[in-house]
């Protein structure tokens, strides 16, 4: 494979660096910083079961300790001793007491979790209570694409909610141009929001979520979906309700039509679902900027009608701030995220001039 | 001595080869116990493979976002790891002690069907061949050991060496599974009843009953998967009605009997060497063996915890789950028996003695870890994170591995006649268990705190204690490979120089001891009456008034001397009738060759060769002579001419 660009490397020697120093740090620093970490809910949705594994943890330590504990006293109490008048020890066969108090026991522990398990597994798995809004979420090779049904709203990668609103995401996966037959399995997790879900091809899978908190929460598909499978990230995105609202709003309008300069040079580039014609070249073949005419219907690609507001594209991997990595994208997407183009799975290298990046670029950031 | 029965033109192609020593001895053999010695030498090339793979993987993990190899090669390497150590590995290494054990064990002089099981392991070798010349031929396959479908259907999947490959292996361990089956419930000594047969042989019978049940439905799986991508069958394909969760059903369905299959011959290998070095009987026999029983049965009933968070619904999820709490009963009551064989005894702490406490311990770890995935609220957080492969990996690594592992120390005398080197064999487990430790322990935190599993890079995202976690199991998995070369030292070591053992060197207690150490090639030359669980012990150790037990003086009892009965009668082995050796075994697994090829779909016509070869192979196999000496020739009719190879030497 050609080289990831300098900022992979750049991220290598940082690497180095911070591998140094959390030698340095030690255990310390292994105590925080794990922002995917499903030890850290911050929704109802992670807590519950958060709070239903502590004490089976709990109890798992505690059986831990009792078995090594008996190893290590048998170990040490019955170990032949230098001395040993070579004798044989008292040839036990058995204890059935013994026998069914280790069976019962542990069925007795065993019961005693499984009653809030199943109770959590039913509660956890039904409409939520009450209000909630609902989330179409499609996962595509190697790219999330959710859809908002009450605003028509398209996005990728960026799941964004409200706080302390409970999300009903219906999940499905398909691939190039929405076809079924070419989706794979993926799995829809962000850890401090729930659980994962897998997301299957033909049919519909259910995940509530809920934020707690407003902020930026990492979250991955964690089902192997093929080659660039690490390579397909989700950002979940809880704002307080009147910014929410104020992202639909953005998000619910048009996309800006530049009329002078590189943008509108790049909006040519683009291309248009009303005009195609400069081929199989043109961007607007595989993704979509709504201009207000007609419905939205989403392209083979992420939608990107507004994405200079999002803050990480192809597969939440790069961020859109960094120019640098956009050009390198547009020149070589394969080159910096593995894909499948040959096999229909992923955006192939369009051999676009440097002109053409300029263009482009300035486009897509202009599409706020 | 070979040729020393060759009639002058009157052999014909179908006569039974003769040699017993040399190439042609190896490769035409039927015997249990040189099947056994190959099988445990493939595996340790195939081990080497996977250790390598495992290499590149902790390599590239060892920091974040590296890019030693591509995510394609890593993709390769991860699935090829998985199918390396589950179908190359532990599956066929239970077998070299299946079939070098239990007819010893259970006072047989060989399998019940001893040209099958020399196909059995033609099949084992050449699916392992097969599956790696992947490599050769345009990539491994890479859609993981599950082959999750629709993903491997697709054909830069490379799936379609998986589907044949494993095809190919499932034939060699389902008619290993028969043959066994069949030796244990038929061959057994006079006297050996079922509650007197060594756990080993138990654990044997379960396991091969779980592959009899088990293997056939993944090769329905295989076969509906490549029907999918060679004929468009549409089993798996959602586009038009096909469904890929019904693969996960087959896979696991198959796959959670399978972690029994790989667990229950280690279980069976520690009920043995737990009670030899603790000068004690097996605490709770009949507990063990039927809890054991129990996992078998119970195993087939909780395949979808594998599937919590696939498209199941609360009722499939709650039901799994509590099948899956359920089989931790009997798996704790196993624990719990070998915890007690020890309580009470003399420890003695040998190499294998080491490594089966190990197992006992670490296995303890796998066992909790998986109670943690039966809340399934929580698996949902658990699943496809490193946690996951932390647990399994205690399970087969920790448990299955170890005690493996415990088992060629400890029979090693019997098949060599020497000792391993002691001081190597410490040093060998110390290392293991702290390289095993420091690679999969940190897997339990790096996972919890969020990390994924068959990712080609490690996310910098992650945050640096999820980078610090991973680069200790990467130093891990150094100590290992270490620790591994210590051993294969010690095996070349010992092989060549070891310490002569004598017939018992560790005063054990069942009747595989009672034969030569390394064994005739007849085993027994008087099959042993069996009058006692750890029948062997009891010919050395009486009670006296008192219930205690002693040593039976030297001369008192005249079987308790290994040799005592070869002195008694003469025997050289001159009246046994042994199996002949075979070439069809080998001439039909050649066959597979182009019939797997051809089944990979560019080039079918390979398939008729194929089936040419393997139907002359199958013809050659009916219509051989059952034994040398058996058939109609006429010369042999000749009294003066020799009536058999056995007879020749």
């Amino acid at each position: 494979m050609r080289d990831r660009t300098a900022m992979r490397a750049a991220n290598r020697r940082r690497t180095r660096v911070s591998t140094i120093l959390v030698f340095a740090l030690g255990l310390f620093l292994a105590a925080c910083e794990a922002p995917q970490s499903a030890l850290a809910p911050e929704g109802p949705y992670a807590q519950a079961p958060h709070d239903l594994i502590k004490p089976v943890f709990a109890i798992a330590l505690f059986v831990f300790i009792l078995v090594q504990g008996l190893i290590i006293y048998s170990v040490v109490k019955f170990r032949r001793r230098p001395d040993d008048d070579g004798s044989l020890p008292a040839q036990v066969h058995g204890n059935t007491r013994l026998e069914i108090f280790w069976t019962v026991i542990p069925a007795l522990i065993l019961a005693g979790i499984a009653v809030p398990t199943v109770q959590m597994i039913f509660s956890t798995m039904a409409e939520p209570e009450g209000e909630f809004m609902t989330v179409e979420v499609v996962g595509h090779r190697w790219w999330w694409e959710f859809y908002y049904p009450d605003y028509d709203i398209y996005t990728a990668n960026e799941l964004v909610i409200p706080v302390d609103t409970a999300v009903r995401l219906e999940m499905t996966a398909a691939d190039p141009a929405r076809d079924a037959a070419n989706g794979v399995i993926h799995s829809f997790w962000i850890p401090k929001w729930a659980g994962k879900q897998d997301v299957v091809p033909g049919q519909t899978t259910f995940l509530n979520v809920e934020a707690a908190e407003v902020g930026r929460y990492l979250g991955a598909c964690a089902e192997y979906c093929g080659l660039s499978h690490v390579n397909m990230r989700i950002r979940g995105e809880s704002l307080e309700q009147a910014d929410f609202d104020a992202w639909v709003d953005n998000q619910t309008s048009p996309a800006v039509e530049p009329t002078d300069g590189l943008a509108a040079q790049g909006a040519e580039l683009f291309g248009t679902e009303h005009n195609t014609d400069i081929g199989a070249r043109s961007c607007a073949a595989c993704h979509q900027v709504w201009d207000g005419e007609g419905t939205r219907t989403p392209g083979v690609g992420p939608d990107l009608t507004h994405f200079a507001s999002r803050e990480e594209f192809a597969g939440a991997i790069f961020d859109v701030d960094d120019e640098e990595q956009l050009r390198d994208w547009l020149r070589d997407p394969p080159a910096m995220k593995p894909m499948q183009p040959e096999n229909a799975v992923g955006m192939p290298d369009l051999n676009l001039s440097e002109e053409e990046i300029d263009a482009l670029v300035a486009y897509l950031y202009a599409l706020e | 001595m070979s040729q020393s029965t060759m009639t002058t033109g009157r052999r014909s192609v179908f006569s039974r080869p003769r040699a017993e020593r040399g190439f042609t001895s190896w490769i035409t053999t039927t015997d249990h116990k040189k099947i056994g010695i190959m099988y445990f030498f493939t595996v340790l090339v195939f081990f080497t493979l996977g250790g390598a793979e495992s290499g590149v993987i902790r390599a590239q993990l060892a920091q974040a976002e590296m890019d030693l190899v591509t995510a394609e090669i890593y993709n390769q390497v991860f699935t090829m790891h998985g199918l390396t150590m589950v179908f190359l590995v532990i599956m066929p290494l239970g077998a070299a002690f299946f079939n070098y054990i239990i007819p010893l064990q259970i006072g047989a002089r060989d399998v019940a069907f001893p040209r099958l099981n020399a196909f059995s392991y033609w099949m084992y070798l050449f699916g392992g061949i097969f599956l790696y010349s992947s490599f050769l031929l345009g990539g491994a396959p890479n859609g993981g050991w599950f082959g999750y479908a629709p993903l491997s259907l697709d054909n830069v999947s490379n799936m379609a060496f998986y589907a044949v490959g494993l095809q190919l292996l499932g034939v060699s361990s389902l008619s290993a599974a028969v043959n066994f089956i069949t030796t244990i419930l038929n061959m057994r000594a006079p006297g050996l009843t079922f509650m007197r047969m060594p756990m080993f042989i138990w654990m044997s019978l379960v396991t091969n009953f779980l592959l009899l049940f088990a293997l056939p439905i993944i090769a329905v799986a295989l076969f509906m998967l490549q029907f999918d991508t060679i004929f468009g069958s549409q089993f798996f394909n959602p586009a038009t009605g096909g469904d890929p969760i019904l693969w996960q059903h087959l896979f696991w369905l198959f796959g959670h009997p399978e972690v029994y299959i790989m667990i229950l011959p280690a279980m069976g290998i520690v009920s043995e060497i737990l009670p030899v070095f603790s000068r004690k009987p097996l605490f709770g026999y009949a507990a063990v063996a039927f809890a054991g029983a129990a996992i078998g049965f119970i195993g087939f009933g909780v395949w979808a915890h594998h599937m919590f968070t696939s498209a199941i619904g609360p009722v499939a999820r709650s039901a799994f789950a509590l099948s899956t709490m359920f089989i931790a009963v009997p798996t704790g009551i196993k624990i719990f028996n070998w915890v007690f064989t020890m309580w009470g005894g003399k420890l003695r702490f040998t190499t294998p003695m080491l490594f089966s406490i190990g197992f006992v311990s670490m296995f303890t770890i796998g066992g909790l870890s998986g109670v943690t995935h039966a809340v399934v609220p929580h698996n949902a957080q658990q699943t496809d994170t490193y946690y996951i492969v932390a647990h399994f990996h205690y399970v087969l690594f920790g448990g299955a591995l170890f005690a493996l592992i415990a088992g060629v120390y400890y029979w090693f005398p019997k098949v060599t006649g020497k000792l391993m080197d002691e001081k190597l064999g410490k040093t060998h487990f110390w290392t293991w268990l702290l390289g095993f430790n420091l690679t999969f322990g940190p897997m339990h935190m790096s996972g919890l705190l969020g990390q994924p599993r068959r990712t080609a890079v490690l996310p910098e995202e992650l945050g640096g204690s999820v980078e610090l976690y991973n680069l200790l199991s990467s130093i891990g998995v150094a100590v290992l490979a270490v620790s591994a070369l210590i051993f294969l030292f010690n095996l070349i070591k010992s092989i060549r120089g070891g310490v002569a053992s004598g017939p018992d060197p560790w005063d054990a207690r069942t009747i595989e001891w009672l034969s030569d150490s390394p064994p005739k090639h007849y085993n027994f030359a008087e099959i042993p009456t069996i009058s006692h669980r750890d029948e062997f012990w009891h010919r050395k150790y009486a009670e006296d008034e008192a219930g205690k037990p002693v040593a039976v003086p030297a001369g008192a009892s005249e079987q308790h001397v290994p040799d005592a009965e070869h002195a008694e009668g003469d025997h050289d082995g001159h009246h046994i009738h042994m199996p002949d050796p075979s070439y069809w075994p080998l001439v039909m697994c050649l066959g597979m060759f182009p019939v797997g090829y051809g089944l990979l779909g560019p080039t079918p016509w390979l398939i008729g060769i194929g089936v040419v070869w393997v139907l002359m192979g199958f013809f050659g196999w009916i219509i051989e002579p059952v034994a040398e000496g058996d058939d109609d020739d006429p010369v042999v009719e000749d009294p003066a001419a020799p009536r058999s190879g056995v007879a020749a030497h």
